[in-house]
C-alpha cells in the first residue's frame, strides 16, 4: 500500500490536470493537457532524445570536471596549512557569487559550443562538492587522530586509512547536491546561447507557442535529473556500506 | 640494572597561560619496572588521562622529564600500544582489518600479522566476528577488539586509558579478568588509568592513588595478591584489606 501511494497520487494529479484542461477548454499554447504533451512528445521523440543526449553530455562532463578539480583541491587544503590560508578565503568569496549569473560571461569567453555549458555546470557543481569533502576530512574524531598519532602513522597513512574513508559519505552528499545543480546549470547555459540541448528546445518551443513540446522537454530534464541522482545513490550504497 | 620501562621525573602539565592557566598535573615522580602492571587510580578530573597522554607521547609536559626504557621520551613510540577510553574502531573496516591497522601502518609482514590477529581474536572470543563491522558488536566486544589491535604488534608497553569506563559492571569485571590473564601470558609492562578501585587492585601489581587536581601521587600500594587472579580474588581477605586501605585514603578529607 505504501509503495503504491506515491504513483497513485501522481496518477490522480495527472488525471485532474487532464480533466481540468478539458473541462475549462484551456488552449494548448497556454497549458496543454498531459495527453497532448504525450502525443507531441512521441511525435518529436527523435529530436527529444537527441537533445536530451546533448544536455546529458554537458551535465556529466561538467560534473566530472568539477569532481576532478575539487577532490585534489580539498586534499591540498586538508594537507597544507598554507593552502588552507590562501585558498579558503578565495573559495568562500567565490562561493557567494551566484554562478548562473556568470553564464553570459562564460559564453562570451568560451564561445557558443559545448564548452561554455560544461564550464557553467562545473562552476555550479564545484563548491558543493568541495565544501563537503573538506567538511569530511575535518569530521575525523580527535580520538581517531590520537590513535594514528600514537602509532606514529605518516600523514599519508592517516589520510589513506582514516581521512579518506571518513570523507567518502560527505563526498557523496556533495555529489548529490551538485548533480541537481548541474542539470540547472546546463539548462541556463543553453538558455544563454545554444543550437541544441533541452534548454534550447524549451526556449524554441515556447517562442513558437509549441507549449506541449516545452513540457515534454521539461519532463525529459526531470527524468534525467532523477536518473543521475539515482546513479550517484547507487554508487554511494556500493562504496559506503558501513554505519557510523 | 635494567632501566625502568617508564619513568617520570618532576613532571607537571599546565593548560593555557596567564590568569586562566589550569594546573592539571604534578609535580609527579613515578617509575614503572619492566614487566609490571601499574594501576593509576584517581577521582575524575585529577589529570590521570593527561598523565596517560604524556606517557603515550601525545602531549609534552610543561616541566619535568619522561623516560621510556632509559631513553628520553619525545613522542609516541611503536613499541607502545594504547587502548583508549572509547574503542575508536573504524566503522568502515571489518573487525579483522581494524585489528590489522598497526600492521598496515608499521608495514609488518602481512601473513604473519594476519595469523597473529586471528589468534588474538580467538583468544578474546571474537573469532566468529572477524569479518563483521564494529557496529554489530556489543560494547564489550568492541573494547576487546581494541585490545587486540593494541596487542597486534606485540608492544613492550601497554597503556590503558579507562578502557572499561564505558561498559556495564558485569562486562567490566569479565573483561578485566580476561585482560589480567592475557597480560600474564604476555609479560609486558602495563599502565592502567582508572577510577575503579576494584579494577585497579584486581589488575595491578601496584596501585598508585592520585589526588584531586592538580593530580599528584598520594600513595603507592603494593598489591601482593597471587596470580593468576580470578573471580575468587575479590573475596580474599588480603584483597579486602587493600581495598579498605585505599578507600580510607580516598574518602579521608585531605
Amino acid at each position: 500500500m505504501r509503495q503504491l501511494s506515491t504513483p497513485l497520487i501522481w496518477l490522480t494529479l495527472v488525471l485532474a490536470w487532464e480533466g481540468a484542461v478539458r473541462a475549462l477548454a484551456v488552449p494548448a499554447w497556454l497549458l496543454p493537457a498531459p495527453s497532448a504533451i504525450g502525443a507531441m512528445g512521441w511525435e518529436w521523440r527523435a529530436e527529444l532524445l537527441a537533445n536530451t543526449l546533448v544536455t546529458l553530455r554537458e551535465t556529466v562532463l561538467g560534473f566530472a570536471l568539477a569532481l576532478g578539480l575539487s577532490v585534489p583541491l580539498a586534499v591540498l587544503v586538508a594537507f597544507s596549512r598554507l593552502a588552507q590560508r590562501v585558498v579558503y578565503p578565495i573559495l568562500l568569496g567565490l562561493q557567494s557569487v551566484p554562478k548562473v549569473a556568470l553564464a553570459p560571461l562564460v559564453t562570451l569567453w568560451f564561445g557558443i559550443g559545448e564548452w561554455p555549458k560544461i564550464v557553467i555546470v562545473a562552476l555550479v557543481c564545484f563548491f558543493p562538492i568541495l565544501v563537503n569533502i573538506i567538511a569530511g576530512f575535518d569530521a575525523v574524531p580527535r580520538a581517531m587522530l590520537d590513535l594514528m598519532h600514537a602509532m606514529r602513522a605518516s600523514p599519508a597513512a592517516t589520510f589513506r586509512r582514516l581521512r579518506l574513508p571518513m570523507a567518502l559519505p560527505y563526498l557523496f552528499t556533495g555529489c548529490k547536491v551538485a548533480i541537481t545543480f548541474a542539470v540547472i546549470g546546463a539548462v541556463i547555459a543553453e538558455f544563454v546561447a545554444a543550437q541544441d540541448g533541452l534548454g534550447y528546445l524549451i526556449l524554441m518551443a515556447s517562442a513558437q507557442s509549441q507549449t506541449p513540446l516545452a513540457f515534454a522537454s521539461i519532463l525529459m530534464l526531470t527524468l534525467m535529473s532523477i536518473l543521475l541522482f539515482r546513479l550517484i545513490e547507487m554508487a554511494e550504497r556500493r562504496l559506503v556500506d558501513w554505519k557510523p | 640494572m635494567t632501566p625502568a620501562a617508564l619513568e617520570l621525573l618532576g613532571v607537571t602539565r599546565h593548560f593555557g597561560s596567564g590568569a586562566t592557566a589550569v594546573h592539571a598535573l604534578g609535580p609527579l615522580d613515578l617509575s614503572i619496572a619492566p614487566g609490571s602492571f601499574v594501576s593509576v587510580l584517581g577521582p575524575s578530573g585529577c589529570g590521570k588521562s593527561t598523565l596517560l597522554r604524556l606517557v603515550a607521547g601525545l602531549e609534552a609536559p610543561s616541566e619535568g622529564r619522561l623516560r621510556r626504557g632509559g631513553e628520553a621520551l619525545d613522542g609516541p613510540s611503536r613499541r607502545v600500544g594504547v587502548v583508549f577510553q572509547e574503542h575508536v574502531l573504524f566503522p568502515w573496516a571489518s573487525v579483522l582489518d581494524n585489528v590489522l591497522l598497526p600492521a598496515d601502518v608499521y608495514g609488518l609482514p602481512r601473513a604473519a600479522a594476519r595469523s597473529r590477529a586471528l589468534h588474538l581474536l580467538e583468544r578474546t572470543g571474537l573469532a566468529d566476528f572477524a569479518a563483521q563491522r564494529p557496529h554489530s558488536l556489543s560494547g564489550g566486544m568492541k573494547q576487546r577488539a581494541a585490545f587486540c589491535r593494541a596487542l597486534l604488534p606485540d608492544p613492550e608497553i601497554l597503556l590503558l586509558d579507562e578502557p572499561f569506563g564505558a561498559l556495564d559492571a558485569l562486562t567490566r569485571e569479565e573483561l578485566s579478568l580476561d585482560l589480567s590473564r592475557l597480560w600474564g601470558e604476555l609479560g609486558r609492562t602495563a599502565l592502567l588509568i582508572t577510577h575503579d578501585i576494584e579494577e585497579a587492585i584486581l589488575l595491578g601489581d601496584r596501585v598508585v592513588v592520585m589526588s584531586a587536581r592538580p593530580g599528584r601521587i598520594r600513595a603507592d600500594f603494593a598489591v601482593d595478591l597471587p596470580r593468576p587472579r580470578g573471580v575468587d580474588t575479590a573475596s580474599s581477605p588480603r584483597y579486602q584489606e587493600i581495598k579498605r586501605e585505599i578507600r580510607a585514603l580516598l574518602f579521608q578529607r585531605a
